[in-house]
Parts: C-alpha cells; sequence; structure tokens
C-alpha cells in the first residue's frame, strides 16, 4: 500500500479497512473487503450466517488478525495486537455470545478485569454507583448487586451491553445484540444508541432481525460470501434491497399448504400449567391447544412469555401441573423423553449447539442418533441401514455437507439446524415441534426449513413451531398462537397481519 | 441414475476423508510412536529387552492396567471419572481369596468350596455392585463422579482391610479334593504360549470396540458424553447410560483383581492402590478427552503398553524405582501436553499474518 485512497482521509471515517483478507486453510473466510466506520453514525453490516460478518469483527476489534489487507484509524495505519490493545485504541465488541460469569454480580460482572482500584482494595462503592447509573440509562431495574444468574437471558443481555458501554468506547461494535431483548428493550436500546452516536461515537450494528436493523441504522454494508456486496445511505434502502443483496434473489418464506384436509387431532393439550421460578406462579398457565394431523400451528410470543416452556413440556423435558397431554388420543404426560419419541412427538430444541447436536459426532452421527435403535440387527448396528438413512436425510433436509463423515461443526448454522430437524424426522415423528426452528440461521436456510416443514405437512405431519419474529408467523402456518404470560392471548388465521399479532402479544408495534 | 451418481460421491469423499485420516493418524498416532520409541531405546540400553518372552512377560503386567483402562475409558467418554477401580481391584481378590478358603455356614455346621468358576463370577457380580453404586450416586443423585467415586473409593477399601483384618490371603491354589482348584490358571498358564491375562486383556479390548462402534449402546454413550443435553432430547436414555458405564468399569476392575492375585498368588487388601492413577492416565495418553465424547479402545490400549513398557524397561535397565515415578510422571504430562498442542494447532489453523502485511510503513 504505498499509495492511499482518497477515503482514508475522508474526516467522517473513523475506522476503515481495506482489501481485507482472511483464509482459513484453503477456505477464504474474507477475500479483499473494504469496510469504512462512519464518525458518529450506526453502519449495518448485513448479510447471511456464514457471509464472514462475524470473521470481520474479529478483524476489526482485534480479536484475530488479517491474513493480508490494511486497517487505518482516523487515517493512520494501525495493527492491533489483540482485543486488549483495540480496547485500548477505544474499540469494543459486544459478542454474540454472552460472555458473562453467571455466578458473580451484575457489578463485578461490569467491571470485571477493569475493577476500580484504591490502595486499600476495590472499590466496590464506586463500582455500584457507576453500574446503578448505566442500569437506569438502560431503563432497566436490575439492582447491581444481584447474581447474573439469577436474570432472565433478556437481562443478560442488557449486562453485556452495560459493559462495554461503560468502557467509554468511540467505536462499539454490537454482534447481534437484542436476540433476546423484547420490543420494549430494543427501543430503551435503540436510544442509546441515537445518545452515543449524538455523543460521536461509531457504531457498528449486527443483526439477523432486518427490519429492527434498518430502523436505527444510517449506512447499510452487505456482506456475501465473503465480499461486499453492496454499500447504501439507509435513507435510499428498504428491506427488499437488503435481502435482494443478502441472498442475491427474491426471498419468499412460503405460504401455508393447501390443497389437502387436516386429519384427526393429533396433539391435545388440555388444561397444563407449568410452575415458575417463584413457587405458586406459572410460566405456562392453565393452557390448552388442539393441533391436527397435517396442520402447522405457529406460536409467537416475547421472551418470558411462556412458549419454550410449554413446548418442552409438550416433550417431557420439563415437568407438567395438571391438565392431559394427549397424543393420538392417548395420554403421554407419564412417558419419557424417549418413550414420546417413540410414540410418535419429536422436539426439536431452541439452542442447537446446547441442546441439539452432539459436537463431537459426525453430520450422520447427529442425524441417525435419535432413530439408532432401528438400525440394531441382533446385537449390531447394521451400518449399510444406518448410511442409508443418513444419506436420505441429507438429500430430504437439504443439508449442505461434503458427506456424512463430515464433523458437524464443519456446518453453518443454517445446516446444522437441517440435521437437527432431520435427526428428529428419521424418528417419523406424528407431531413435531419447533422451538424457534429460525432462530440465528439466514433467510435463505429459514425459506428451506419452512418448505421442508410443509411438505411434511401434506403427508399428515403436525407441525407446532415458536417463533419470536412475526413476519415468520406469516408465513407456512395454518393458525398463529399467540401467547402472552403463560397463557394464549389471541388467535389468528393465516391472513392476519403483523399489527395484530403484535398487539395481541402485548408488544407495543414499533413504528 | 441419481443413485449411482451419490454413491460415487459417496465413494469419493469416503478417499477423500481416508487420505485425510492418514494425516490426522500421524498426528493422533502419538501414542504409537511413543510405544515404538520406548521399545527401540530399551532394546538398545539392554539385550534382555527385545524378546518374545520378554513382551510377553511385559505384556501381562500391562493386561491388569489395560483392563482397568478400558473399564475406565468407558466412564471417561461418558464424561465422568472412577477413582474407585483401584479399590475395587483389590476387593475382588479379597472375595476370591476368601471364598477360596472356604465359606463357613455355622448354623448348618459346614464349610462350602465354591470351585473357580464360581467364584469368578461372584467376584465380577461383586465390581458390578460397586459400579452399580457409583451409577446410581451420581445418574440419580447428581452427586458429582469424582466426589462419589472418591466416597466409594474409601469404603471399597475399608471393606477390604475389614474382611481380612488387613492380613493377605496366601493360599489361592486350592485342594483337588475340594474340587476348587485352577485359580492359577488365569495367572499363570497360557494358550498359544500366551498368557491367560492377555487373551483377557484381547478378549476385553474386541468387545469393548464391538459395543462402543457397532451397538446402539456405544453410539448413546458417544452422544451423552459429547452433549448429554442433546442426546437426552434425542431419545438416548442417558442414566441408564451413566449406570451402565460404572458398572462395566467395576467389572473390568474385578477381572483386573482376579488375574493380579493370580498372578501375585495372594490377595492383599491394598492391592490396586493408586491404580485408578495409572488407568485414568492410560486413557489420557491414549488420546481421550476427559470433558468426554472422544476416545476409544485402540488409543487406550496404546496408552497402557506405553506406561507397562515405561516402566518395566526401566526396571530391566536398573533404574532405581525412585526415578520411575519420575520418568512415568514426565511421560504423562508430555502426553497431555501434545494433546493440548495438537488441539491449538486445530482451532488456529490460519498462519499468523506477518507485521508488513498489516499496511505499517517500512
Amino acid at each position: 500500500m504505498d499509495q492511499l485512497p482518497a477515503s482514508y482521509l475522508a474526516p467522517d471515517i473513523v475506522l476503515s479497512a481495506r482489501n481485507v483478507v482472511k483464509s482459513y486453510g484453503n477456505t477464504h473466510a474474507l477475500k479483499g473487503v473494504n469496510f469504512d466506520i462512519h464518525r458518529g453514525k450506526v453502519t449495518t453490516l448485513f448479510g447471511e450466517n456464514g457471509a464472514g460478518k462475524s470473521t470481520l469483527m474479529k478483524i476489526l476489534s482485534g480479536v484475530i488478525s488479517p491474513t493480508s489487507g490494511a486497517i487505518t484509524l482516523d487515517g493512520k495505519p494501525i495493527h492491533f495486537a489483540n482485543s486488549t490493545d483495540a480496547r485500548d485504541h477505544g474499540i469494543s465488541i459486544i459478542h454474540q455470545e454472552l460472555s458473562l460469569a453467571p455466578n458473580l454480580s451484575v457489578r463485578d460482572n461490569i467491571f470485571m478485569g477493569r475493577e476500580i482500584m484504591t490502595p486499600t482494595g476495590v472499590n466496590f462503592a464506586e463500582e455500584a454507583r457507576q453500574a446503578q447509573s448505566l442500569m437506569e440509562e438502560l431503563e432497566e431495574e436490575i439492582d447491581p448487586l444481584t447474581p447474573v444468574e439469577e436474570l432472565r437471558l433478556g437481562q443478560q443481555q442488557i449486562v453485556e451491553i452495560a459493559r462495554a458501554l461503560s468502557v467509554d468506547s468511540r467505536i462499539l461494535i454490537m454482534d447481534e445484540p437484542t436476540s433476546a431483548l423484547s420490543a420494549s428493550e430494543v427501543e430503551v436500546l435503540f436510544k442509546v444508541i441515537r445518545d452515543l452516536t449524538g455523543r460521536g461515537v461509531s457504531i457498528v450494528y449486527i443483526s439477523h432481525h432486518l427490519e429492527e436493523a434498518l430502523q436505527i441504522t444510517d449506512y447499510a454494508v452487505v456482506l456475501r460470501d465473503g465480499n461486499i456486496t453492496a454499500t447504501a445511505d439507509a435513507k435510499d434502502i428498504d428491506l427488499e434491497w437488503i435481502v435482494r443483496n443478502m441472498v442475491g434473489e427474491n426471498f419468499d418464506l412460503g405460504s401455508p399448504p393447501t390443497g389437502y384436509d387436516f386429519g384427526e387431532v393429533a396433539l391435545s393439550i388440555r388444561d397444563v400449567s407449568v410452575a415458575g421460578a417463584l413457587a405458586g406462579t406459572f410460566v405456562v398457565d392453565h393452557l390448552s391447544l388442539d393441533v391436527r394431523a397435517g396442520e402447522i400451528v405457529c406460536i409467537y410470543g416475547l421472551m418470558g412469555a411462556g412458549r419454550t416452556e410449554l413446548l418442552e413440556c409438550i416433550a417431557g423435558r420439563v415437568p407438567k401441573i395438571g391438565g392431559q397431554i394427549m397424543l393420538e388420543g392417548h395420554e403421554v404426560s407419564r412417558l419419557t423423553i424417549a418413550q414420546r419419541i417413540a410414540e410418535g412427538l419429536a422436539l426439536v430444541p431452541e439452542d442447537r449447539q446446547r441442546d441439539g447436536l452432539v459436537q463431537t459426532m459426525s453430520v450422520g452421527e447427529n442425524l441417525s442418533l435419535a432413530s439408532i435403535t432401528n438400525f440394531v440387527r441382533g446385537l449390531f448396528l447394521s451400518t449399510g441401514l444406518e448410511r442409508n438413512l443418513i444419506q436420505q436425510s441429507i438429500k430430504a433436509v437439504t443439508v449442505k455437507t461434503s458427506g456424512g463423515d463430515a464433523p458437524i461443526g464443519s456446518l453453518s448454522g443454517g445446516n446444522q439446524q437441517k440435521v437437527v430437524i432431520g435427526k428428529m424426522l428419521a424418528t417419523n415423528p406424528r407431531v413435531i415441534i419447533l422451538d424457534e426452528p429460525s432462530r440465528g440461521i439466514d433467510v435463505g436456510a429459514k425459506a428451506e426449513v419452512f418448505k421442508l416443514l410443509a411438505e411434511r405437512a401434506k403427508t399428515g405431519l403436525a407441525v407446532v413451531y415458536s417463533t419470536s419474529e412475526v413476519g415468520e408467523c406469516l408465513s407456512i402456518a395454518h393458525r398463529i398462537i399467540v401467547m402472552s404470560r403463560g397463557k394464549i392471548a389471541a388467535e389468528f388465521s393465516a391472513d392476519a397481519t403483523k399489527e395484530e399479532i403484535m398487539a395481541a402479544s402485548g408488544e407495543a408495534v414499533v413504528a | 441414475m441419481s443413485n449411482s451418481s451419490q454413491t460415487l460421491q459417496r465413494s469419493r469423499s469416503g478417499l477423500f476423508s481416508d487420505g485425510f485420516d492418514i494425516g490426522q493418524m500421524l498426528l493422533k498416532g502419538r501414542a504409537f510412536f511413543a510405544l515404538i520409541a520406548i521399545i527401540a531405546v530399551f532394546s538398545f540400553l539392554s539385550p534382555y529387552y527385545f524378546s518374545a518372552s520378554n513382551f510377553l512377560t511385559m505384556a501381562s503386567h500391562v493386561a491388569i492396567y489395560a483392563i482397568l483402562a478400558m473399564g475406565m475409558l468407558l466412564v471417561i467418554l461418558n464424561g465422568g471419572i472412577d477413582l474407585s477401580v483401584g479399590s475395587t481391584l483389590g476387593l475382588s481378590g479379597i472375595i476370591a481369596g476368601f471364598l477360596m478358603q472356604g465359606v463357613t455356614l455355622k448354623a448348618l455346621g459346614v464349610t462350602l468350596y465354591p470351585s473357580v468358576w464360581v467364584v469368578v463370577v461372584l467376584s465380577c457380580a461383586l465390581g458390578a455392585v460397586v459400579g452399580l453404586v457409583n451409577g446410581v450416586l451420581i445418574a440419580r443423585f447428581r452427586v458429582p463422579a469424582f466426589v462419589a467415586t472418591l466416597g466409594v473409593m474409601y469404603v471399597v477399601r475399608g471393606i477390604a482391610l475389614l474382611i481380612t483384618n488387613g492380613l493377605t490371603y496366601n493360599n489361592l491354589s486350592g485342594q483337588a479334593d475340594l474340587g476348587n482348584t485352577g485359580f492359577n490358571w488365569l495367572g499363570f498358564n497360557r494358550l498359544f504360549n500366551i498368557p491367560i491375562g492377555v487373551l483377557v486383556m484381547i478378549l476385553i479390548g474386541i468387545i469393548g470396540s464391538l459395543v462402543l462402534n457397532r451397538t446402539a449402546f456405544g453410539r448413546w454413550l458417544y452422544a451423552s458424553g459429547g452433549n448429554e443435553r442433546a442426546a437426552e432430547l434425542s431419545g438416548v436414555p442417558t442414566k441408564r447410560v451413566q449406570i451402565m458405564v460404572y458398572m462395566l468399569s467395576g467389572i473390568c476392575a474385578a477381572v483386573a483383581g482376579l488375574i493380579l492375585s493370580s498372578q501375585l498368588t495372594s490377595a492383599g487388601p491394598t492391592a490396586g492402590t493408586s491404580y485408578e492413577l495409572t488407568a485414568i492416565a492410560a486413557v489420557v495418553i491414549g488420546g481421550a478427552a476427559l470433558t468426554g465424547g472422544r476416545g476409544n479402545i485402540r488409543g487406550t490400549l496404546l496408552g497402557a503398553f506405553v506406561i507397562g513398557f515405561l516402566s518395566d524397561g526401566l526396571v530391566i535397565i536398573g533404574i532405581s524405582s525412585y526415578w520411575q515415578t519420575v520418568f512415568t510422571g514426565g511421560v504423562i504430562v508430555l502426553a497431555v501436553l501434545l494433546n493440548a498442542v495438537q488441539y491449538k494447532k486445530r482451532a488456529k489453523p490460519a498462519p499468523k499474518a506477518s507485521p508488513q502485511q498489516t499496511g505499517k510503513p517500512a
């Protein structure tokens, strides 16, 4: 780089990356990326999973070094030795995965590694005071002395954000900061972001919630397959533009499958409750629901509405209080998870890393895990039968992989999710329950997953899925159930509007 | 047509992964190369080391550790640990010795002399019971494996001491007229010139490999060790698997105890003290992850041979037992260190960017 491009000297660019390449062996995560962060503005990076967003952010925050390329900060070339070095230059990052110590208090987490010291030790009073004011800024009623493990997920994310705010950085990178936040919390966060940009802080924002990101951003940058495909001023673009540049084509999450009649009631829940954390409270409150064979039901609700608890209770993970769970007319609530799977009731859990996949096993071993007893001939497994199933599954759920022997970690998030779904479909269920099947996967994979479910529904499978994105309610579902505080707040048919659904969930409609 | 292209792709990807595996094997084959190096060095240092008879003698020592280690492998694959195997080994020998002396039933005024196969079965059953206690404590009552098996280790050792009042059974050969001879067969006899202990080790190794690779139980074990929550939600009976591995580990320990007391022609209540640590070391040298889900029988056997051939080699060349301890410890640390280096390499495959590439002015 002997001649600097003009934009290096542009006053409103605080940090810029030029021709950044990052290679892992033969795979190129970034293929010569030019990226600018505008001073005092929000720059949003859009892209599917595996497009290279996180890699680029890790390079900008000093977590990893680029294979080649240049980074300039305030017009001067710079090289970050590590993330502490980057932080000393005023760049901090809120990672997608929470990095809190659950046993420590909010205060201790915020000041972890940067304790305010006095000659006699840590100045806990001052730390608590600052933590308190950060909580007030974020409009969250959390006592700084509360252990983080006692907070719900959304509040933990708030703590993570507070920690990044406490550093006083010039550039703040937010990688999926709102994945666990409620709509009102997102609004507060956006207010804080506006406040920060007003003070000259530059924000880099990454989110799978495209509409939400579009509200806050000033500049949009789209990354696809390690290349920047489009850059634009936010006022010139719309959702469709982003999606078109992200996936390279128009996308459609599908519509409810038609042309057949629903069968008998496959799953019937009667008056079921699940106990809450506090004695006498219910996270699922005397709820009843019927799902017929071939029907697709979407359960929409905010974080904490009780969706996950309801679904895990049906699958046998969480004990219920009272009521009945009937599968094709048989009571299943006394059965273990394994027995329920054998009866035809399968759950695809919300957190695929924690509950869905065995990371030490191959793609094929993960796919066959739930149906493994079907391949036992005499004492031993029939490898031929198992291999057949694995190949069928890979084809049926369209997993992009080099083969069944590939490690599960080599797959992108969307393909991993397909493996989890394929694993449960291999048990030939009558009812499949999916908890946030689209969480953390890109639009393309989302559409494929929904298409797959719609096809299975046509063959008589009853499908129940939950989501926290209203756009996903209005895709393949025949019926939309809105949950709020453990109860069914409303029920809609497929022709409902987003506004109706959001209003019923108790969510303020973000204009 | 699409079928044949599918198989073609399949076989190609199979070839690919085979080629990949050779590279991996060189990396993963550390235990194997260490064993070769140990054999080479000691063969050079001592004329007695490199001979079939010495290898068989050493192998029969290794068999004890290897059998313990294979049981331990199952537990470690499950993400647990079993500290009680050394004590179980001791108690198994003591029970065998106790039964060989004859059981007097005072009420009936008779003394029963069970035949050797009965003794073997009862000892193994005892090992399974100890394992069952471990398994139930861990799976049902959620006691951490380390603590549960530590407690059981003390209790079992105490019971062994109580039975003999601290003494050793020296007469294990039985009497022909009582029909309970043959216990020495385990430790001294040979089939096809191979010690019975080694054959038992090989047999357990084959069964273990089949169980791990070719049964639903094996798959369940790898799955619940890799991610217990995911396994449970996939319908794996994780608690049953957990209890089973501790029972199998207990049975392996009991078998090892029988072979050891037969080899020594005596059963002492302190036999097998600290053997659990040797077994863990063998599993770790064999490349298994203490976090569960990764490891295999082949590696564990290699690990046991590395430890056994090293310590016997040091005895043969006449190095003091204190130094032996130091060497063995060094090998264990080195093995784990290499594991860490390997995993680090895999985690960061990209070469580091050189400073001039990042655009610093020269």
